[in-house]
């Protein structure tokens, strides 16, 4: 399961990151506190978040997370969409909330395993 | 080997910086990848304490065959009872920190569970001294 095939089911818009698509997805966390997502999420895990400042990116590249999706149609800032392009880390952003985004994101990643 | 990296209070754009950093060179020196994210997590959280609390501050690595050691010494304004400091969920972080998701109270629980070993020590008004030892065996 890849990034891209998650853009596809879910129709997801891809903000930046682009050349990160083929990343494998293995897992998820939703959070919005950074560090529960530091010391929880794991990698190749899509994350889940309303946060849209850059410090998500110091998060995804640390954790060497397989992509950011932003919910409830949120935008990243732009130093975040910066330095997910040269990291090659995506962030997608959902129209959805964070509670139905992470029902189906959950359902897709498991019937894949 | 040594090294050290400089740490801005309060400039949240570079927070992890520091940290990414030493990761690069854990990588270069092919160390266990297991320990490599048990010490990344916890010297992120000792970086953005120093960003969140201090004025200024460094990370100093010191990595030999059989451990990492790396000590974040900051300027700022040190923590009173650091029992209290520890415990998950308190924190003094500001409003306009939490609402960018930090100040949970959950940073120095995250350094605790990702090292080996981790000693604090901290004068008020003067600073605070973290040290992160991680065995790499």
């Amino acid at each position: 399961m890849t990034v891209q095939d998650i853009v596809e089911k879910l129709g997801l818009k891809v903000c930046s990151g682009a050349n990160g698509l083929n990343r494998e997805i293995e897992g998820g966390y939703t959070s919005d506190l950074l560090s529960d997502v530091m010391g929880n999420a794991d990698e190749n895990h899509i994350w889940v978040t309303l946060q849209t400042h850059k410090n998500i990116m110091a998060i995804a590249s640390l954790k060497e997370l397989a992509a950011i999706v932003l919910v409830k149609g949120y935008e990243p800032e732009e130093d975040a969409a910066e330095q997910s392009n040269e990291e090659g880390i995506p962030i997608l952003s959902s129209e959805e909330e964070a509670f139905e985004l992470t029902g189906k994101l959950f359902e897709i990643i498991n019937q894949a395993k | 080997m040594e090294f050290k990296f400089g740490i801005e209070g309060g400039n949240f754009s570079k927070a992890g910086s520091a940290s990414s950093e030493v990761k690069k060179i854990l990588k270069q020196l092919n160390v266990n990848p297991k320990i490599i994210k048990r010490t990344v997590v916890s010297l992120y959280e000792a970086e953005v304490n120093v960003v969140a609390h201090a004025f200024e501050g460094n990370m100093n690595v010191e990595i030999d065959p059989e451990k990492i050691v790396v000590k974040i010494e900051d300027k700022g304004p040190g923590i009173p009872d650091i029992n209290q400091a520890m415990q998950e969920g308190y924190s003094t972080a500001t409003p306009q920190v939490r609402e960018m998701g930090f100040g949970a109270g959950m940073g120095l629980p995250n350094i605790k569970r990702n090292s080996d070993q981790m000693n604090i020590s901290s004068t008020v008004d003067v600073g605070t001294q973290v040290e992160i030892i991680n065995y790499l065996s």
